[in-house]
């Protein structure tokens, strides 16, 4: 139905803390790899990302996969990024992901097309994510695509987009997250967090801008399965990830890498959802998507609420 | 100016298989400046290619001209005699010159001996920048004389995107990150507050989104 809300929104606006992952689309037309995702995930989580080409990849597209999802029982976050489509595609794109009955939207720049296996290829970036956020936002308030023509049944997506509490400048990272959030943004996602006590700083300056209450503000973590894995973590740039935790990891010891990732992960869910302003928490088990019902049930956030 | 730099040897002897003589027609503005397509350069590759041309057990023709600008009918013109002297013409301009050669002269091949880069300017000996993409809406005055457009990977007009780390862009830790420039310019400015201000989605036409652009000045025609 038009205007009908999803479940993130609904469990959102309920008050009720929210808890999601995601499904990385495949590097093939496998169907049953989404299928099979999305069954682990059923009834666990309240929605899951489905990812847009993620580092430049070419993998199923992101409304695709949302549809199998959504039909095999997770309502997915349709991920658009502006780097491959310019914003006739996007709009065509996403009046048919509405159409098929998905409800969520999350915008992002996308990784430039460098990091992935097509870096000969050209890219669009005809619209930023901030603009496509604003454009959105009028599609579903005014009903009227970007080029100002009419829209007699608008896509009318919950808005999401994604914030870095760790980027430099911070003062512009700030200015940024405003932007979002004036342009449309209802939900925002945060890049993982594995320094509690500096995100603890930067949500205060959320707050003090009231930002927190104008969108949910959803805290980001990566689980990690190895040392390697967590040490690489803390390579990426934009990543802060202190070295205790990957003393910590190192001190468990060869055998007793996974089981102390999540063990960190654990203790990192629950200090983030005490902080103040955090709506909810959304989890990336890059390549190990089959512990999340683990790190949810261990959580004590299951059964999830049902809103109606 | 217009960058541009030659192409490689190799490249250019291939296309110039079959001619027997050839005019290199060097250019006397931009890429003399930048050191690609000027009278020296062009002296040096017209010999280059003869010696080549004889080291693959052919033999090739070459003179050197020099118009003041390839972009100008009235030079290529005053340069007719010697442009049209041989059995094609390797041009050193830009894309422009060369296009502009092959109108002066329909009934000859006219080949590029440069591939033209970008509009940028000149930081040190031997290094040169991109700063304009020619978009045809200049919003420099938004961003603290620091273009987006151009200088950021993205083309982002909001801001920098998560890529970017220690005022670096994510593609290459020797690319400035633009909006860490524009940030640094409108800080030292006292400006900050305008970067809040969203700048609207852009309308391309002006740029070569809208096809080839033309510029009529009934003033001065």
């Amino acid at each position: 139905m038009p205007g009908d809300k999803g479940n993130l929104q609904k469990i959102l606006e309920s008050g009720a803390f929210s808890v999601s992952a995601e499904i990385g689309p495949p590097m093939s037309a496998d169907a049953n790899f989404v299928i099979k995702k999305a069954s682990e995930l059923k009834g666990i989580i309240d929605s899951a990302n489905v990812t847009d080409n993620q580092t430049a990849v070419v993998r199923m597209s992101s409304i695709a996969a949302s549809y199998l999802a959504s039909v095999n029982g997770v309502e997915p976050v349709v991920q658009m990024t502006c780097r491959d489509r310019n914003r006739i595609a996007i709009q065509s794109d996403l009046l048919g992901a509405y159409a098929l009955g998905l409800r969520n939207l999350l915008v992002l720049s996308g990784d430039h097309q460098c990091f992935g296996n097509h870096p000969q290829s050209k890219n669009v970036y005809d619209v930023d994510s901030i603009q496509l956020l604003g454009s959105l936002k009028r599609m579903k308030e005014e009903g009227v695509f970007m080029g100002g023509s009419k829209c007699k049944f608008p896509a009318e997506f919950f808005l999401g987009a994604t914030v870095n509490p760790f980027a430099d400048p911070e003062e512009l990272q700030l200015i940024r997250l405003r932007k979002k959030i004036k342009a449309g943004a209802q939900f925002v996602q945060t890049q993982a967090i594995y320094d509690v006590a500096k995100f603890e700083e930067w949500m205060e300056k959320v707050r003090s801008l009231g930002l927190h209450k104008q969108a949910y503000i959803i805290a980001g973590i990566v689980v990690n399965k190895s040392l390697k894995s967590i040490e690489m973590t803390q390579l990426v740039p934009g990543m802060l990830v202190p070295d205790a935790l990957v003393e910590r990891m190192r001190a468990a010891g060869q055998g007793n890498y996974d089981s102390e990732g999540v063990s960190i992960a654990l203790d990192l869910i629950a200090q983030l959802r005490k902080v103040e302003g955090v709506s909810g928490i959304h989890i990336m088990a890059i390549g190990w998507e089959s512990i999340v019902p683990t790190l949810v049930e261990k959580s004590g956030f299951l059964p999830r609420p049902v809103i109606e | 100016m217009i960058i541009a730099e030659q192409k490689s040897i190799d490249e250019i002897i291939s296309s110039l298989e079959g001619f027997k003589s050839a005019v290199v027609a060097a250019c006397g503005t931009c890429v003399t400046v930048c050191m690609s397509g000027g009278e020296k350069e062009a002296i040096r590759l017209a010999d280059a290619l003869e010696i080549e041309a004889k080291s693959r057990g052919g033999c090739l023709k070459t003179s050197v001209t020099c118009p003041t600008r390839q972009c100008d009918m009235e030079f290529l013109d005053e340069n007719e005699e010697a442009l049209g002297s041989a059995e094609c013409i390797l041009s050193l301009g830009c894309g422009a010159g060369v296009q502009f050669l092959a109108e002066k002269f329909p009934d000859k091949v006219v080949l590029p001996g440069l591939n033209t880069e970008f509009i940028g300017v000149n930081r040190d000996i031997g290094y040169w920048t991109e700063m304009c993409q020619g978009c045809g809406n200049c919003m420099l005055a938004k961003t603290g004389g620091v273009c987006p457009v151009t200088r950021c990977s993205k083309s982002n007009f909001n801001g920098p995107c998560g890529g970017s780390s220690s005022g670096k862009c994510e593609i290459d830790p020797d690319t400035d990150c633009a909006w860490q420039l524009i940030y640094d310019r409108m800080k030292r400015l006292g400006r900050l507050d305008e970067l809040l201000e969203i700048n609207e989605i852009r309308d391309w036409r002006t740029s070569r989104d809208g096809g080839p652009r033309s510029v009529v000045r009934e003033d001065v025609r």
